[in-house]
């Protein structure tokens, strides 16, 4: 599978700030590519670097093979989280000068901003001033630009921020048609479940460094401490967990005789559950055996506490 | 592609049609014609008040002096006290009381003279008494020492000594200040579109910053380009406003001078004397021709074309400055401690030019504040209108100065544009000049 941008040793300094060290990436084409880290990270500067409106001090980036130039740039869509329009300029008006700065022609332009209007169902706003406009509106119109020259490369910061619920999902499947019909897009946020639901691959930067990267659906095998959740349906609970001490490692346990119920969570070494199904098939009516995997919001706390543990 | 033609067309439309620009536009002549309208009434209401004079004359050295004028009558007191006529003239509200007293000799009159009024006399009315005065005692001392009025006039004679340039090119007495003043003209033009539309520059980086549309647009063009587009758009804006001041203005003139009555061709004759004619004219005339020739002989080609030079040069410097600021902060309020060592040459431009400059257009001064590049824009004008060469400014010091200017420009715009690029990302942080410096290393 190719990559669509590839990034090597990637080192950026404000000053003394070191604001990236020797981030190298791989970003492959044709999927959703989640960066997260928490504030300060170095994710706006890297997007920056990507969308070259700051510069590598070292290292280097390639885009679909060929090494990033200023080429790329009518390739690349990018919605940064600080943004906004021209107040005092129409929609239609400015939405048309954002498009012809990505190079498209006027008349393209017109007839591609018009199939998206309809799409989202703004047709009406063309004459309105953008300061008539509520946030979420805009917030509409910024989407449509971004996405308006079919850029390979979609970069998306914080895409959902001044959404309302319904407004969200639009945009969601809007981002995952797109994904659809063959583009790529890096999607930057603190939103964990829209990462569990969007993103194929991720990468996690803390503290301007490279902690994590990957597939999200890898990073999660990796991440699976084999702990299962089990509750069973038991007469003599207490004898069984007595059994069951013994032979495996359980950590926490309620019995309530009343209910007939025993719940506890156990540690089983390479996530082997056969002998422990085989013992419990014969003494209780299983009712739930989960072996718990961590979502993308543990990874990152625990990821991001662990290495301010060490440092 | 090039987006520098679509940025500039932005700039310039975003800014044609903001409703203050236009306001502002249309409003600005018709204010300005209207002032000129207010005061040639208000000095004309000023100059028809009639001003009734009370002269309580006992001496007999005055008899016939005091003659009544358009705005001034005086009125005769006879054979009453002082007190009386003091008391009349207020009754009647004559607007004062001049006594002259009885005394032996002229010089004693003139001395004891008093000229009462309710409050503190006009400098006209003074002035003119006090002529009348002077007058009169002229006559008198010129009858003691036994000299005619007419033998008077003939010895009398002022001297104004010529002046040439070694060619034996005439010159003209403050032929050097009318040329530094129109030169003074252009300067000023300057420095005003600079403080103007530096300022539209400046806020329009601001309200780009403060909208957030910033990083969309620079992830599309160059910051560079940006500034750039931004700079040139506002001042064709400019361009297009003086433009129409100017038009408008000369003609809102035109038709108040045609309603005032002015004869206009009065202004245009002395601009076409014919060397021929001047032969037949008087001295006085052939006086005021030579200041016409002198005038026609500005270099008005020249002086324009280094105003066009100097005034982009000089714009470019200034706005990208502008522009630098405008990126450095988040709302205008901050902008204080940075404009005013912009505005400081500026002023220190013109402050200079018209004290030093007007007195002596090639002195030390002059020559290093029109070689200094942030005050050349200014100063270098209003030394070019004395021409360039012998006479003029020396070839080397406009060649130097043009250098310097174009040297500081590259670099000026180069710094500003570093921490352009460093400042529209930066937001909610009020920078030091410390850390405008460690922007130029990012």
């Amino acid at each position: 599978m190719n990559n669509i941008l590839v990034t090597k040793e990637v080192t950026k300094r404000f000053g003394e700030h070191t604001a990236l060290n020797k981030v190298s990436l791989e970003i492959p084409e044709n999927s959703i590519y989640g960066l997260l880290g928490p504030n300060g990270a170095g994710k706006t500067t890297l997007i920056r670097i990507i969308n070259q409106i700051t510069f590598p001090d070292r290292g280097t980036l390639f885009f679909d093979g060929e090494p990033l130039n200023s080429h790329h740039i009518a390739q690349i869509g990018y919605l940064p989280e600080e943004r906004g329009l021209y107040k005092s300029m129409k929609v239609g008006e400015q939405a048309l000068y954002l498009a012809q700065l990505k190079g498209l022609s006027k008349s393209e332009a017109k007839k591609r901003l018009k199939f998206w209007f309809e799409r989202l169902e703004i047709e009406g706003w063309w004459h309105k001033k953008v300061q008539e406009l509520s946030k979420g509106m805009a917030q509409k119109i910024q989407f449509i630009v971004t996405v308006l020259h079919r850029p390979k490369l979609l970069i998306f910061d914080e895409p959902f921020s001044g959404f309302d619920p319904i407004n969200a999902n639009i945009i969601k499947e809007e981002i995952l048609k797109l994904k659809e019909n063959g583009t790529s897009i890096i999607f930057s946020t603190h939103r964990m479940e829209s990462v569990e639901e969007l993103c194929e691959y991720i990468a996690l930067l803390h503290n301007s460094e490279k902690v994590l990267d990957g597939k999200l659906s890898d990073i999660k095998k990796e991440y699976k401490n084999n702990i299962f959740d089990v509750c069973l349906d038991v007469e003599d609970g207490d004898s069984l967990l007595k059994e069951l001490e013994g032979k495996f490692k359980l950590r926490s346990s309620t019995y309530r005789p009343e209910e007939g119920q025993l719940e506890f969570t156990v540690e089983l070494p390479f996530a082997d559950s056969k002998e422990m199904l085989v013992h419990l098939s014969n003494r209780a009516n299983i009712v739930r055996f989960i072996e718990t995997i961590p979502s993308a919001n543990d990874i990152f706390i625990e990821t991001v506490q662990s290495k301010e543990v060490h440092e | 592609m090039n987006k520098l033609p679509l940025i500039i067309k932005r700039e310039y439309l975003a800014k044609v049609r903001n409703k203050s620009f236009v306001i502002m536009t249309f409003l600005s002549p018709i204010l300005m014609v209207g002032m000129v309208v207010l005061i040639a009434y208000l000095t004309k209401i000023n100059d028809n008040e009639k001003r009734i004079i009370g002269v309580l004359n006992e001496s007999g050295f005055f008899s016939n002096e005091f003659l009544t004028t358009e705005t001034t009558s005086y009125v005769n007191f006879k054979d009453i006290a002082l007190q009386s006529a003091k008391d009349s003239t207020l009754q009647m509200g004559y607007y004062g009381l001049l006594y002259i007293p009885r005394a032996a000799s002229l010089e004693q009159v003139a001395e004891n003279a008093f000229f009462y009024s309710k409050e503190a006399p006009s400098t006209t009315v003074l002035d003119r008494l006090e002529n009348i005065f002077q007058n009169r005692l002229f006559q008198q001392r010129l009858q003691n020492l036994g000299v005619s009025a007419k033998e008077f006039a003939k010895v009398d004679n002022r001297f104004e000594i010529k002046t040439a340039t070694f060619s034996g090119q005439l010159n003209l007495k403050g032929i050097n200040e009318v040329k530094a003043f129109i030169g003074g003209g252009f300067g000023y033009l300057i420095m005003m579109f600079i403080i103007i539309y530096g300022g539209f520059v400046m806020r329009s980086v601001i309200e780009e910053k403060t909208s957030r549309i910033i990083e969309v647009i620079i992830s599309s063009v160059k910051p560079f380009q940006l500034m750039m587009g931004k700079i040139i758009g506002t001042s064709l804006a400019g361009v297009t406003q003086f433009a129409i001041w100017i038009l408008s203005a000369s003609l809102l003139l035109f038709l108040v001078f045609a309603f005032f009555g002015v004869d206009l061709s009065v202004l245009n004759n002395s601009a076409h004397l014919t060397p021929g004619m001047a032969q037949s004219m008087s001295p006085m005339d052939e006086d005021i021709q030579l200041y016409a020739m002198e005038f026609i002989k500005i270099p008005w080609f020249m002086l324009i074309a280094f105003f066009v030079l100097y005034f982009i040069l000089g714009y470019l410097i200034y706005s990208s400055i502008y522009a630098a600021i405008g990126a450095a902060v988040d709302n205008e309020t901050d902008t204080q401690q940075f404009i005013f060592p912009i505005i400081l040459p500026l002023m220190l431009a013109i402050y200079v030019g018209f004290f030093s400059v007007f007195s002596n257009p090639h002195g030390p001064i002059a020559v290093g504040f029109s070689l200094f590049p942030l005050t050349s824009p200014i100063v270098m004008l209003m030394r070019l209108p004395g021409g360039i060469g012998e006479g003029g400014v020396p070839v080397w010091q406009l060649i130097a100065s043009v250098i310097l200017l174009v040297g500081t420009f590259i670099g000026i715009v180069w710094l500003a544009a570093k921490i352009y690029r460093v400042g529209i990302l930066m937001y909610g942080k009020k920078p030091s000049y410390k850390e405008l410096y460690k922007w130029l290393k990012y």
